[in-house]
Formats: C-alpha cells, sequence, structure tokens
C-alpha cells in the first residue's frame, strides 16, 4: 500500500498513530498532580515536537544518506520563516500561501549555498555551510533591517496591507478560517487534554514529510545517496555524477527546513534571527545523530527527545527537587539537591551532553541502535523460552 | 581496428618525467598487456586514459574520440570502465546494492532524479544485477554487507561491477597483487572467460609474469615513462632489451 514494503508501512502507521494521539500520549498525569510538570502535551510544545521533527527528518536525507555533515541548516529554517511572515504581512493570514513560500525560498536559498558549499566536502563543507549560515544571520541582525526588522524581529501588524483577506478575516494565522490557536480542551476525571488545530496542521505535515522521506530512502535515488556516502570514487569511475546527487539531497533538506521554519511562523506569526544561529543548526546535527543518522526513525526520536528535554528537564527547580525529597531527612536532602542540582532546570544542557556523549560512545546508531538492541534482547529471551522464532530482524 | 590511441603523451610530475612520449595502440577484442618496473609509470598512464591525470601534451583516443578533458564519469558512459589497483566498491552497502548501482548508471545515465518508485520495483535492474550476481558466482553472497568480503571476492564484485556496464574497454591495474596462486589462477580463468562470452577489450597491467603470458596477445613494456617496445608474447620472452630492463629477475620468481 502507498508503494510500500510491510515494514515501511508499518512504521509510518506507528508514527501516525502516536502523532494523531499525540495529546492524550504525552500527557499521561492528572492536570493537578505533582507530576503535571511532565506533561508534555500542551500545544506549544507538541507543535515544536512534530516541527523539528520535520528539520531533522529533511536534515537526515542530507546527512545520513550522504554523510555531507552540513552545519548551517538553520540558515534555512530562518529564511523559511521570515518568508512565511512576509506572505502573512502582505498575502493573506491563510497559512497555505506562507508555507508554500516557506518552502520555495529556502529551496531557492539552498541550491545557492548548496552549489558553492558542495564544491568541497568533509571538513571544508562543513566550514562553508557553518559560514553562510553566520554570515545569513548577521545579515539579518544588520544589513538586511528593512527586511527582517532585525534586533526586535518580523512581526506581523494590523496595518499591513494582506491584500487578500477580506475585512471580516481572522487577525491570526489561520488555514481557511480555523485558527492555528483555536483548541479544544477534554477534561477527563482529572486528567486533561487539549487538541489544537495547529499541531494538527503540524502533524499532518510531519506525516507527509516522514513518508516523502521513506520514499526517498528507498528509492534508486536514496540508493545513489548512500553510495555517495560509501565510495565516490567508485561511482565517478562508474559513470555516475556525485555532484547533482549531493546538490539534490542538500536542496531537499533546505526544503524540509524551510518548511520546518515555516511553520514555525505559522504558529506564532513572528521570526527573529535567532533561529539562524549556528548554535540552531547544531541543534539539528544533535537530534539527527542522537537519534540515529541514517535511519528513518531516527531524527524523529531525536526531534522528540531534544525538544522534551529543553522544555521539560529544564523547569525541574531547586523548589521541585525540595518537593520530591522532602521525605528524607534534612542534611541528606540538602546533600542530595546540591549533586542534581547543576544537572536539572537551567543545566538541562549537562544533562543532554553526557547523554549525548553516551549515546555516541555506546550506541553509535543512535536512541533507534538502542531500540533494536532491546527488542532483540527480547526475541531471543521469548526464543530461549518456547518459540523458535527468534530470529526475525527487528524492525527499523 | 584500434579502440585506444595513445599519441605523444608526456606527463611531469615536478622534476619527474613520469610518462615521456607514450605512444600506444590496443587493437579492438584484443587482450594488451602494460608490464614494467616499479615507478615505471603503468597506473599513471592509466589515470590519463580515465580522466584521473590530465597529460601535459599529446592525445588519447577512445574509439575515434578524444577522452582529454572530460570527467570520469564522462569517459565512464563512452564505455571505459576500470578496476583499480586496490578494491574500490561501495564498502558499507550489501552486495546485491553493489551490483544495482552500475545497473541503474547504465540504464539511467549520469544523473537520474528517480526519487519516486523503489529500488525494488525496477524489475529490469534488478534481474540484470541478479544475473551478474549468478555469473560472478557471488549470488550466495548477495545480502552480504560487501567490506566484510575476502579479498578475492571483492576483487571479483569490483570486475562484475565493471562488466555489468557492458564496457568496451576493460582496464584492470594489477587485479591479482597480493593474492595467492589459487586466486591467481581463479582471476585468470574468470578473465578468460569474460573474453571468450563477450565482445571486449581488455588492458591489463600485472607484474605477474605467469598471468601476463596466460592471458595477453600483445604487450607492452613500459620502462622510466617510456615505451621500450611492443610485441607479441612469444617475441618478448626472448627480447634481450627486456631481460635486461624487467624480465630477468620476475621469470625466476615466477
Ligand atoms: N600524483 C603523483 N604525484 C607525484 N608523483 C607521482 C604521482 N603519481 C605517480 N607519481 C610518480 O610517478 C612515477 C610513476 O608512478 P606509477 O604509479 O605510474 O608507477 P607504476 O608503474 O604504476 O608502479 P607500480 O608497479 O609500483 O604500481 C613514480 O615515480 C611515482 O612516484
Ligand atoms: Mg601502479
Amino acid at each position: 500500500m502507498l508503494g510500500l514494503n510491510k515494514k515501511d508501512l508499518g512504521v509510518l502507521l506507528l508514527v501516525a498513530l502516536l502523532a494523531m494521539a499525540a495529546p492524550i500520549l504525552l500527557n499521561p498525569f492528572p492536570a493537578d498532580s505533582g507530576m503535571a510538570q511532565f506533561n508534555a502535551g500542551y500545544p506549544d510544545l507538541m507543535q515544536r515536537f512534530v516541527i523539528f521533527g520535520i528539520f531533522a527528518i529533511g536534515y537526515n536525507i542530507l546527512f545520513g544518506l550522504t554523510g555531507y555533515l552540513s552545519f548551517g541548516h538553520a540558515a534555512f529554517l530562518g529564511v523559511g520563516s521570515y518568508s512565511a511572515v512576509w506572505m502573512m504581512k502582505l498575502l493573506s493570514m491563510n497559512v497555505i500561501p506562507a508555507i508554500l513560500l516557506s518552502v520555495i525560498v529556502a529551496g531557492l536559498f539552498s541550491v545557492v549555498i548548496g552549489y558553492v558549499s558542495l564544491r568541497r566536502s568533509g571538513i571544508y563543507f562543513s566550514i562553508l555551510t557553518l559560514a553562510f549560515a553566520q554570515m545569513s544571520f548577521n545579515l539579518a541582525y544588520s544589513v538586511l533591517t528593512p527586511i527582517t526588522n532585525g534586533e526586535t524581529g518580523l512581526q506581523i501588524s494590523l496595518s499591513d496591507p494582506r491584500i487578500l483577506d477580506g475585512a471580516n478575516a481572522p487577525s491570526y494565522p489561520n488555514l481557511f478560517g480555523a485558527q492555528m490557536n483555536s483548541a479544544a480542551t477534554i477534561d477527563v476525571g482529572s486528567w486533561s487534554f487539549t487538541f489544537s488545530v495547529g499541531y494538527y496542521l503540524c502533524a499532518l505535515l510531519m506525516l507527509v514529510a516522514f513518508y516523502i522521506s521513506i520514499r526517498i530512502f528507498r528509492s534508486p535515488f536514496g540508493l545513489m545517496l548512500r553510495a555517495v556516502k560509501s565510495n565516490q570514487q567508485r561511482m565517478n569511475y562508474t559513470g555516475l555524477n556525485t555532484k547533482p546527487y549531493t546538490l539534490a539531497a542538500f536542496v531537499i533538506s533546505g526544503m524540509y527546513a524551510g518548511l520546518a521554519g515555516g511553520l514555525l511562523a505559522a504558529m506564532d506569526p513572528l521570526a527573529g534571527a535567532e533561529r539562524m544561529q549556528w548554535t540552531a543548526s547544531g541543534e539539528v546535527v544533535l537530534m539527527t545523530i542522537l537519534g540515529g543518522a541514517g535511519t528513518l526513525l531516527g531524527p524523529v526520536l531525536g526531534a522528540g527527545f531534544i525538544k522534551y528535554f529543553e522544555n521539560i528537564f529544564s523547569k525541574i527547580n531547586d523548589n521541585v527537587l525540595h518537593g520530591w525529597f522532602s521525605f528524607m531527612p534534612d542534611g541528606i536532602e540538602d546533600f542530595i539537591i546540591t549533586i542534581i542540582h547543576p544537572f536539572v532546570g537551567k543545566g538541562w544542557h549537562l544533562t543532554l551532553g553526557l547523554l549525548f556523549m553516551l549515546v555516541v560512545i555506546f550506541l553509535p546508531g543512535g536512541l533507534v541502535e538502542g531500540g533494536q538492541r532491546i527488542g532483540r534482547l527480547f526475541r531471543r529471551k521469548k526464543a530461549d523460552t518456547n518459540t523458535p522464532d527468534g530470529t526475525k530482524t527487528p524492525a527499523e | 581496428m584500434n579502440i585506444l590511441e595513445v599519441k605523444n603523451v608526456n606527463k611531469r610530475f615536478g622534476g619527474l618525467q613520469a610518462l615521456g612520449n607514450v605512444n600506444l595502440n590496443v587493437a579492438e577484442n584484443t587482450v594488451h598487456a602494460i608490464i614494467g618496473p616499479n615507478g615505471a609509470g603503468k597506473s599513471t598512464l592509466l589515470n590519463c586514459l580515465v580522466g584521473k591525470l590530465i597529460p601535459d601534451t599529446g592525445s588519447v583516443m577512445f574509439d575515434g574520440r578524444s577522452v582529454l578533458g572530460r570527467k570520469p564519469y564522462e569517459i565512464n558512459q563512452m564505455g571505459i570502465s576500470r578496476v583499480f589497483q586496490t578494491p574500490e566498491i561501495f564498502g558499507d552497502l550489501s552486495v546485491q546494492e553493489n551490483m544495482l548501482i552500475p545497473c541503474f548508471a547504465k540504464r539511467d545515465g549520469a544523473f537520474a532524479l528517480n526519487g519516486y518508485g523503489s529500488v525494488g520495483s525496477q524489475r529490469d535492474v534488478i534481474d540484470k544485477a541478479e544475473e551478474m550476481l549468478v555469473e560472478m558466482k557471488l549470488a550466495d553472497k548477495r545480502h552480504m554487507h560487501a567490506a566484510s568480503m575476502s579479498r578475492g571476492d571483492k576483487r571479483r564484485l569490483e570486475i562484475a561491477m565493471c562488466l555489468a556496464q557492458d564496457p568496451r574497454l576493460l582496464l584492470l591495474d594489477e587485479p591479482t597483487a597480493g593474492m595467492a596462486r589459487a586466486d591467481t589462477n581463479n582471476t585468470i580463468d574468470l578473465l578468460k572467460q569474460i573474453k571468450e562470452e563477450r565482445d571486449i577489450t581488455i588492458a591489463i597491467i600485472e607484474h605477474d609474469m605467469h598471468v601476463v603470458f596466460s592471458l595477453a596477445e600483445r604487450i607492452t613494456v613500459l620502462a622510466q615513462g617510456t615505451p621500450l617496445v611492443e610485441d607479441t608474447p612469444d617475441n618478448i620472452k626472448g627480447h634481450p632489451k627486456v631481460r635486461e630492463a624487467y624480465l630477468g629477475e620476475s621469470q625466476d620468481a615466477a
């Protein structure tokens, strides 16, 4: 079905199911319980999960398949956001033209940057992409202020022309009238679940993006991209021109980044230069490697993992810790909290960094490899106890 | 008819004259060996044929067309395939995927944005790759990681990948270097069989005289970047200049 084999279809359906049920699955704790702060099922955060999922899925097509490590993909994210906001200022608050333009502009932008950067490979390619992204960041901050509104960031305002919108059109990003921030909250007992238009639009686009990435992975084009990573010399002497292959992968991943940037702006109509900074480029590299570069699911997992950390782990402050460890004698309680303190709250980067190191050292295939190992362990146990069917390959 | 004509090719590396006035004609559908001591310029000559190096002067014509100034992938698409001194394969891919790539290159050309259909749905390419795997006795290894094969199998895979493109000229750079005697003999049989079964010209660089005299119809001896003689194997064996420059010790070893 859908041109996918059984295994890939299974993965796609699983992701679809998780994405659709996320508002419920991510809110496992009752709203008034002490654990409620670990609930991630609110629209703003869920949107970030899937938007950065799109960003990482696209980045994985370049880095995971061809091995070209770009340190500048945030530039395309930023360009996507600026384009989307401009579209909402000039044309319409409907997000469709905004998202379309962000993909197109990011695509064009990545043709130029890709064409120049791909003249080199390895570390020189990485440095070139980094230089381009920092250049874009600085331009957005200074010279291009008329377009980017510099430090303040580009915002919508009531005086914008919006030539396609009528007098009664919504003044917030919307999809044919349905506003991105409109949501329905359903209470079940002491649990509370929020379903928002914005999240479901992002989730649907993420599924489309994921589906396209599966098709690319399984296509002859995807095979060629993996060949680029493996041995460019052999490719050249097999009659294959590697340049357009790498450029195509670069542009596709740039368009994914543009889509992600456009969606960020569609959910919250403003765009700032900091979106293009090198830390943002580094983040998508981390997501992809942490989840598992070159695997289908890895980037999605990595994006979710890092965004969860950034938003949830960072909220654990000393008060929360005192609440948790209050059952202990005072001296020990303070001691334990002193030890944990640097790793939580503002120190969440430290924990993430340690986790990242552990994954790179012990699980070079990322979280996906971790999952596969656990899966294999279970299968082997099962095979040992009763069934002989322990040899099936684990799902990706 | 000559399929390959090399005229007055010179190549310098700084102060070193790696190739000096090289002339070489390879007749269609023959096996032509290029021999010579280490550093004679054999690999350099091959590099000039496939676009890896550009000669300082001279001309290289393949099938009546100049190869000079063309990129390696263009020269390959003209019909020249090369097997390297150390096997160049796609180590990260499976043996079957390795085989598929030249088949796609032959069908779709140097670049195709073929991102929609799955690899598995391209029956013609899958069948062609399978045919080659069977012919080269690699079929039982099709799901193996190419990097984990033995050196002999890697070399065989590389030859298979080149043959899958139906090249008109196959260039082999020391295909038996570092091989055990048994593997060397297998390679000789394989190359003989390839030559019998298809219209192909083979140019082979080789140090092992046993291989050279088993396969070659003509031999060019290169020394210090210049062709010393070109003749049939029988005449080369007895040629005093060749014995002096090169053969003496090698024949004892073989
Ligand atoms: N890229 C290069 N730059 C500088 N010098 C080179 C280069 N390639 C080859 N040479 C030199 O040119 C000479 C010829 O080298 P070449 O590799 O063609 O010899 P060969 O006949 O293939 O030898 P072997 O039998 O050892 O493979 C050698 O002296 C080598 O050091
Ligand atoms: Mg050599």
